[in-house]
């Protein structure tokens, strides 16, 4: 057995933002509680590094080192950059958050480091090994994030879930993984690919196998029927931590599907694409649908997140590079409207009060006609309203089922959008025309403001003008896939 | 400057005045405004007649300007058709438009809404030079809705008014309906020529003569008669002809002004334009100029009995530009559109000229209407009044005057032409300028002879106009004299228009005109022997003795005859006909299908209904999630036996 030292250059982000979450542990112990701004600079600093490797050592092209566990391509150059950039806006929107709650401590950065370093990992991810080094990686670091509040019993009670129902899809996922490597011998993805279409490889375990791979991979996305999580852990985590739920994680999540369904599996794609429009018709049925019935706003919020993510998955399971990159467009779009819809309603939280229901809406365009503004454009977005981006990526994902000849299915989407769309102009009419519970004016802090009017701002250009951010995912999708 | 800029300048000078009066207007303050409309309008003026230099020298002009865009095979485009047809429109359009301008300095100085309306008179200056200058029919629908919006700003200028929102929006519905046989003719243009210029259309045009469109029920109609008609029925609209013109007298609730540019001289005859344009297409279809000929007719002489019982003054010149315009229309109806377009032009100097005269009454009165107020005006305001004289003068058709020319050149075509339905028009524009004498100068006796009739205090301050109003009305009086004398020949009898109108051989009284020709002079003699003259004479005479000698006769001949003025006083019923039925009808449908296809189909069953069955589903979804963690894996582990259970199934 011989060790060669691997090419660590396509690694270097990852590499950095270890170290320099290592120095921010012990920087942290340092610091007095009076100056914890210092950790969050540094951590936000930290961040922009990781964010200047991924831009300067991008290559445009597939490398692959540590003996092919690790890829390098510009999917993942694009996907990580982002969820850095997502990070930076969590940690941006919920700073004066922690502050009120006692949050602002050095274990919320050092565990959101850690789970965007699994995030990377995944993404990056060329082995099946390696996958699951990532996904433990993001699903421990979550788990400790959602129970940081110890003394919420909500908090520890969404923690207990998550952590159980994750061990439980984790053990799937583990079985499909061993089924897969029980019929082609390989764990490497591209040696897997290689032995399925070979024909070598038993049909019925790579199925079974399949099977649970599919399930696995449904959990981390929060599809149906493998969704329960989703709304408890929203709703019981910190919002500050349930902005960091909804945004990131997905992005990884995507890749997974990208590495292992297009990538690894890819020789099946008439076994997993009949059983993505399953899932997915679920969660667009089971998501919007339920959204309507929700009180409380991040669980609307979550079921809403269920519904994009069947979305999603229809991009996915039109099973082309164009579905592909549908996908991708729309992972992106969902991050950015996600990003504003908890940093909206960070802003509106305050000491002791959490916004957490629709009520703590009402009349917010009377209170604060600008922030009632952006969120109108974050929920027209959401309901895929033209000129908006969410529009587009609604459409992307359609067109490509559309090529793929499933046209019953896009009707279907486009009515579960219109059933979605209920639940979105609903929060519009507490806004605009019912009267406001409450008086005082929101009160926000400087970067927090100008990062939720660039972000509502992108979601209005983007939708202008979609097509830089579309030329973008396809390259990446195009150059990752056939080059 | 070549000849395309200054083509390109006629429109788009007026178009600069209107944006910098409508948008800058509060900083450019009232003289800012109207000197920069005025000036945008002068320069379209000098620059049309630079261009009508250069068109009589032989250079005519038919060319793209811009391509908006291009399908496979249509392409939209702007472009200008410069020939002596469109000068002609363009040297009336400018010239009237520039003395409403100036009238407009004197006539609206007190009103809070100045450079809003000098903004709307330039912007309307560009669509109607957009509208006669196009090249294609596309161009031309839109000038021709976009004059259709201004004259609605317009009508409605005093939108306090309800009596004007009444009427912009009277005027606005009823061209609705002209617009849509006018959109739906260049429909058929496009789909059955495959092409919108307007050279292409008439080159294609003889092939698809015989062309038929089968309707249901196994009839089947000529390709060029329904595309006539259909044009027509724009023309209808815009040019107010019977039944569509009931919104013209109710558009005179606009101010004056516009009273006499759009109302009266320029955008109300786009429709006797556009046929004249589309001369080739007309003189292929006998059956549409039959319907032209017949409703010009019965306009020109039924509107004129309206103008007899009028007593508002401006409604008076409002009946007689229906009635006049009804001339024009019957002038196409027997293919001498050359004639039309010749009375078209004088019509606009002397009708803008009485508009004017009567504004300037009206000023002088303050913004009294009603001609029974009136009486006597003639010693405070005698420029005004000799410019009404020689108004009157040329719309009863008394010679040297304009009017006289080109009515008895139509009345002359009429009687020369065999067109089926000729006979009937004949009669009716015969009758029609005695009835026309007589109401003209029952305005002028009421307006500016006799008793003085109005109270005390306006009495003391009656004075002639200043010399905004008082110059204007002078520089059209002049060509109220002497264009009919001065364009007669060329017009009617020479090639004037060279090929911009085409008038098959054999059609209408034009070649015999032609024939007959030995002069203008020969003309006048001729005039004043026959029988148009005598009973124009007849009609001033009638006028006089009733409203200046036997002023009681009047009242006694309404006493007796009042089946009769009541039915004129109702404008033959057209209006109530419309209210009740159209407009009632409509309402009638409106609330019917509101009950029954709003509130129960779509509110209750399809949109309420539906919601109702999500929320219930929803509420019933909401359950599953119990909050329970065995329940959640239980569901997971049950997903993965589906999912596995169907492919097993499958294979």
């Amino acid at each position: 057995m011989t060790f060669a030292t691997p090419n660590l250059v396509p690694a270097y982000p990852e590499i950095f933002l270890l170290v320099a979450l290592g120095a921010i542990l012990l920087f942290d112990l340092f610091v007095a509680e009076t100056s914890r701004f210092l950790t969050y600079a540094y951590t936000q600093l930290a961040l922009l590094a990781t964010a200047g490797f991924l831009v300067l050592g991008a290559t445009g092209s597939v490398l692959t080192t540590f003996n092919g566990m690790f890829i390098d391509d510009p999917m993942a150059r694009t996907l990580k950059l982002v969820g850095v950039v997502a990070v930076a806006l969590t940690l941006a929107y919920s700073r004066a958050y922690n502050q009120q709650r006692g949050l602002y401590r050095g274990e919320f950065y050092a565990l959101i480091l850690f789970a965007l370093l699994g995030i990377m990992v995944m993404i990056s991810a060329n082995h099946f090994l390696t996958l699951y080094l990532g996904l433990e990686l993001l699903s421990l670091s979550l788990c400790a994030l959602i129970a940081l509040q110890r003394d919420s019993a909500r908090a520890t009670e969404a923690a207990m879930k998550y952590f159980v129902l994750a061990a439980l899809a984790s053990g799937l996922l583990l079985y499909g993984m061993s089924m897969l490597y029980g019929a082609t011998g390989s764990l490497n993805l591209g040696l897997v690919a290689n032995a399925i279409s070979s024909g070598a490889a038993d049909p019925a375990i790579l199925v079974f196998g399949l099977v649970f791979v599919v399930a696995g991979l449904a959990f981390k996305l929060g599809v149906v029927p493998f969704h329960m999580w989703v709304p408890d852990v929203y709703e019981g985590s910190p919002t500050a931590v349930t902005l960091f739920v909804s945004t990131a994680p997905k992005v990884a999540a995507f890749a997974f599907f990208m590495r292992m369904l297009g990538g690894a599996l890819s020789p099946m794609v008439a076994d997993w694409q009949s059983m993505l429009v399953i899932v997915a018709m679920l969660s667009m049925l089971v998501g919007n649908v339920t959204a309507i019935a929700q009180t409380n706003i991040k669980r609307m919020l979550a079921y809403s997140t269920i519904s994009h993510m069947g979305f999603l998955l229809l991009g996915i399971l039109s099973g082309s590079v164009g579905g592909f990159a549908a996908a991708m467009f729309y992972v992106v779009a969902y991050v950015l409207m996600s990003l504003g819809g908890f940093g909206l309603i960070l802003l509106l939280s305050r000491d002791g009060f959490e916004a957490d229901q629709l009520e703590d809406l009402k009349g917010l365009n009377k209170r604060s006609p600008w922030y009632a503004f952006m969120m109108l454009l974050i929920m027209i977005s959401m309901a895929g309203v033209p000129v908006s981006v969410g529009f587009f990526a609604k459409l992307a994902v359609l067109s490509a089922v559309l090529d793929a000849g499933m046209t019953w299915l896009v009707v279907y989407a486009v009515l579960m959008s219109l059933i979605g769309a209920f639940y979105y102009l609903r929060v519009i009419k507490i806004m605009y025309m019912d009267e406001p519970l409450q008086t005082e004016p929101l009160v926000a802090e400087t970067d927090h403001r100008i990062l939720m009017v660039l972000n509502a701002m992108a979601i209005l250009l983007l939708g202008v003008l979609p097509q830089p951010l579309f030329d973008l995912c396809t390259i990446s999708i195009t150059h990752s896939f056939h080059g | 400057m070549s000849m395309y800029s200054l083509y390109l300048l006629v429109p788009l000078a007026p178009l600069a005045g209107s944006l910098l009066a409508g948008l800058l207007g509060k900083k450019l303050g009232r003289n800012g405004s109207h000197w920069v409309t005025t000036l945008g309008v002068a320069i379209s003026f000098l620059a049309s007649i630079l261009i009508a230099q250069d068109v009589f020298a032989g250079h005519s002009f038919n060319g793209t300007v811009y391509t908006w865009l291009t399908t496979q095979n249509v392409s939209l485009v702007v472009g200008f058709l410069i020939d002596p047809l469109t000068v002609t429109m363009m040297l009336v359009v400018t010239f009237v438009s520039l003395m409403v301008h100036i009238y407009t300095i004197g006539y609206m100085h007190e009103d809070p809404g100045y450079q809003r309306f000098f903004s709307y008179i330039s912007l309307f200056t560009f669509s109607m030079l957009m509208l006669v200058m196009s090249n294609n029919f596309l161009q031309l629908f839109f000038g021709w809705e976009a004059v259709g919006l201004v004259s609605y700003l317009l009508i409605g200028f005093w939108y306090t008014r309800p009596t004007a929102i009444y009427a912009n929006l009277k005027a606005f519905l009823v061209n609705r309906v002209g617009d849509m046989g006018f959109l739906l003719g260049i429909g058929l243009i496009l789909a059955h020529f495959g092409s919108l210029d307007y050279a292409t259309v008439f080159q294609r045009a003889p092939l698809l003569v015989h062309d038929t469109l089968s309707l249901t029920g196994g009839t089947s109609v000529s390709l060029m008669t329904l595309v006539c008609v259909l044009l027509f029925i724009g023309a209808m609209g815009k040019s107010a002809q019977m039944p569509l013109h009931v919104w013209l007298p109710d558009s005179m609730e606009g101010p004056t002004p516009i009273s006499a540019l759009i109302h009266a001289a320029t955008m109300v005859t786009a429709g006797i334009f556009m046929v004249s344009r589309m001369s080739p297409l007309f003189e292929l279809s006998e059956t549409a100029r039959v319907v032209v000929l017949v409703i010009g007719a019965s306009t020109a002489l039924f509107m004129a009995f309206l103008g007899i019982i009028q007593t508002d003054i401006k409604r008076v010149v409002a009946y007689s530009t229906l009635s006049q315009l009804g001339y024009m229309t019957v002038a196409l109806g027997v293919s001498a559109y050359p004639i039309a377009i010749f009375h078209l032009g004088t019509h606009a100097f002397f009708k803008a000229l009485l508009f004017l005269g009567a504004g300037s009454v009206i000023h002088a009165m303050h913004h009294e209407q009603d001609m029974r107020h009136m009486g006597g005006l003639r010693k405070y305001m005698p420029i005004t009044y000799v410019t009404a004289l020689v108004g009157s003068l040329a719309l009863a058709g008394i010679p040297p005057f304009a009017g006289f020319f080109s009515k008895d050149a139509i009345i002359e075509a009429v009687r020369a032409s065999h067109i089926p339905g000729a006979d009937y028009a004949a009669f009716a524009v015969l009758a029609g300028v005695f009835v026309t004498a007589f109401y003209s100068f029952r305005m002028l006796f009421m307006t500016f002879h006799g008793k003085p009739r109005m109270d005390h205090h306006t009495q003391e301050h009656l004075h002639e106009s200043p010399a905004v109003i008082t110059i204007p009305l002078v520089l059209l009086a002049i060509p109220s004299v002497i264009t009919g004398y001065l364009y007669m020949e060329p017009m009617v009898i020479g090639h004037y228009f060279g090929d911009a109108i085409q008038v098959l051989p054999g059609h209408g009284g034009l070649e015999e005109m032609r024939a007959h020709w030995q002069g203008v002079g020969e003309f006048i003699q001729e005039g004043v022997l026959s029988l148009p003259f005598w009973l124009a004479l007849a009609g001033i005479a009638s006028a006089a003795a009733l409203y200046l000698k036997w002023t009681h006769i009047p009242a006694l001949i309404q006493q007796r005859l009042s089946g009769l003025y009541t039915v004129l006083d109702n404008k033959y019923y057209f209006d109530r006909f419309n209210e009740v039925f159209f407009a009632g009808g409509a309402r009638c449908l409106g609330t019917g299908l509101w009950n029954v296809g709003d509130i129960k189909v779509i509110d209750g069953w399809l949109v309420n209904g539906s919601a109702n069955l999500i929320g219930r589903f929803s509420q019933r979804l909401r359950r599953v999630q119990t909050g329970f963690i065995y329940h959640y894996a239980f569901i997971m582990i049950f997903g993965v036996f589906i999912l596995m259970s169907l492919w097993f199934v499958k294979a």
